[in-house]
């Protein structure tokens, strides 16, 4: 491969001279988020260990956390409820590789929890088990962190096992 | 269709529209009320209301249109894959067919009305929306420019526009009077527009008293900042007729862009708008009225010598992005507009144009016709 000397080598002028081969430019933007009514409402409850949830008028399936429609309607979705804290894992698997400014230790069981009543799955971590008990259909109920009540899922700690029999198929079948 | 007379400066008159390609017509414009900040709502809560609209004045529900496309841009957002939040208030079930350019949503248009040229579908939903609130809309427009010489520089959008406008005074093209004069006519204009954000303005000497915000431009020179969204529903032939009883028959379409640097660039020209309305046919027939997207009143200078509108040719009776400017639809808006005029039976041709880029870097212009326009009636 040609490489940058060489290449100015053959420009009249620029022989011998020190290719730049790195520029650094740094760039930072800031920005106010703003979540919106829906999702608002859902952040501010947390701290009340409250987990709010919106239903679509027309194909009725209940949203957590809740985005103000329905996208499978596109709709608005106005009615407003709130969700136990108990669900049921419909997927999970078993992260080995620490991410970056998590502070979690490796490796940890992450699932999707689908409350009972809700139609999509919340991302949880999964706790207080064995990850190689964790399964399909395994009833599990939030733990909430004393230390990190806020406007943030991080209310959550994690979802351990409730122990009780794992839940019929049919019931999260279609929400997996 | 009426032989088209020769374009002023291009004989590229190529569009689809003026070869023969199908028929296609601008049938309803929604938008919301543009405001400075919507802290309470998310992108999705924004749009949908406008998407509603746009679709009842159709009676279309999302699973009849035949391609929706959209345009927004996630450094506005300050998230990545922004628009596929948005799209939560289309219906995207069962699957749609979709697309989004990461661009002002009038080159969504173009992308949808290009996709009806191909007969794959007949009808097209086309959106967009901008929250300039979340960040620096200044600072986050510089990101635009080349990365190694000139956003180091951070050069905001109205420096740009300032070395623009002291070109045009320079070169004896206009002067801050008359630059004063265009930010009243187009707020005035908007006193019409309840979905302005920017209605009525003092007169032009009070104006001038006022400081500069980057000489030569004042803070009436300059666009509000705003929050906001729109929605169009192209359709192709008959459909157009069955929807719409004015239907804003898109006559010419095309749009062209100049180099990248604005320094290589002749600031007090617009070569790629002239192409771009030779090529839609703009200069084939007289102009009821033009929506130009110039967010700065020295770019609207620019436009108007390009396009060769004199006083007769009435210029952004909306009041145009002066009075309301959220980017990634303002220039859907300017389209938007123009049909609405055609729709309402206020004009027979108008001309819409839309900017994307520093300095009016990029320009699409669209020639709309009702079926009584001079591009030969329902043919």
């Amino acid at each position: 491969m040609t490489t940058a000397a060489e290449l100015l080598a053959g420009i009249p002028g620029l022989a011998g001279v020190e290719p730049v081969t790195r520029v650094t430019i740094p760039a930072r933007l800031e920005y106010t988020y703003s979540p919106g009514s829906a999702q608002t409402r859902f952040l501010t409850a947390l701290p009340q260990k409250r987990l709010l949830a919106e239903r679509c008028p027309q194909c009725t399936r209940v949203y957590v956390p809740p985005r103000g429609a329905c996208p499978t309607c596109g709709i608005a979705t106005p009615e407003q409820l709130e969700l136990p804290h108990t669900g049921t894992v419909t997927t999970f698997c078993i992260v080995n590789i620490a991410a970056k400014g998590l502070d979690v230790e490796v490796p940890y069981c992450y699932a999707y929890v689908l409350l009972d009543g809700a139609h999509v799955g919340l991302h949880a971590r999964i706790g207080d088990t064995p990850y190689a008990d964790v399964r399909i259909g395994q009833r599990v109920e939030a733990v909430w962190d004393e230390r990190r009540l806020g406007p943030s899922l991080a209310s959550i700690s994690h979802f351990r096992p409730t122990g009780e029999p794992d839940a019929d198929p049919e019931s999260y079948r279609r929400w997996m | 269709m009426s032989s088209p007379a020769q374009p002023a400066t291009h004989p590229a008159a190529h569009s689809a529209a003026r070869t023969g390609g199908r028929d296609v017509a601008v049938v309803a414009f929604a938008q919301s009320s543009h405001t400075r900040r919507t802290d309470q709502l998310s992108e999705v809560e924004l749009v949908m209301p406008v998407l509603h609209d746009v679709l009842k004045q159709t009676g279309l529900t999302a699973n009849r249109i035949g391609f929706t496309c959209s345009g927004s841009s996630d450094y506005l957002a300050g998230r990545a894959f922004s628009f596929t939040m948005a799209l939560d208030g289309v219906g995207a079930w069962p699957p749609i067919s979709e697309s989004h350019v990461e661009m002002d949503g009038a080159w969504a248009l173009y992308e949808a009305w290009v996709k009806l040229q191909t007969g794959e579908a007949d009808t097209a939903l086309v959106y967009s929306y901008g929250k300039s609130s979340p960040g620096s809309v200044r600072d986050v427009l510089t990101r635009q420019l080349d990365p190694y010489t000139l956003a180091p520089l951070w050069p905001d959008s109205i420096a740009l526009a300032a070395l623009q406008a002291q070109a045009l005074i320079d070169a004896g093209l206009t002067d801050e009077r008359g630059l004063a004069r265009t930010a009243v006519r187009s707020r005035r204009a908007a006193t019409g527009n309840p979905h302005a954000q920017l209605r009525g303005s003092a007169d032009v000497d009070e104006l001038l008293r006022r400081p500069y915000e980057v000489e030569p431009l004042r803070r009436h020179d300059c666009p509000p900042i705003s929050d906001g969204a729109a929605a169009v529903i192209l359709a192709a032939g008959d459909t157009a007729r069955a929807l719409n009883a004015n239907p804003a028959w898109i006559r010419g379409i095309d749009h062209r862009i100049e180099a990248h640097q604005p320094g290589v660039r002749d600031l007090t020209e617009s070569p790629s708008t002239r192409l771009a309305a030779s090529a839609a046919g703009a200069f084939d027939a007289p102009l009821d009225a033009a929506e130009l997207h110039a967010p700065f009143t020295a770019q609207e200078i620019v436009l108007r010598r390009a396009l060769d509108l004199d006083d007769r040719v009435p210029v952004n009776r909306s009041g145009g992005p002066l009075a309301a400017n959220p980017v990634m639809a303002a220039g859907l808006i300017r389209i938007g507009e123009a049909a609405a005029l055609i729709h309402r039976g206020e004009a027979d041709r108008v001309l819409a144009h839309a900017t994307s880029g520093p300095c009016l870097q990029q320009n699409l212009v669209a020639v709309l016709e009702s079926a009584r326009g001079t591009g030969g009636g329902t043919r």
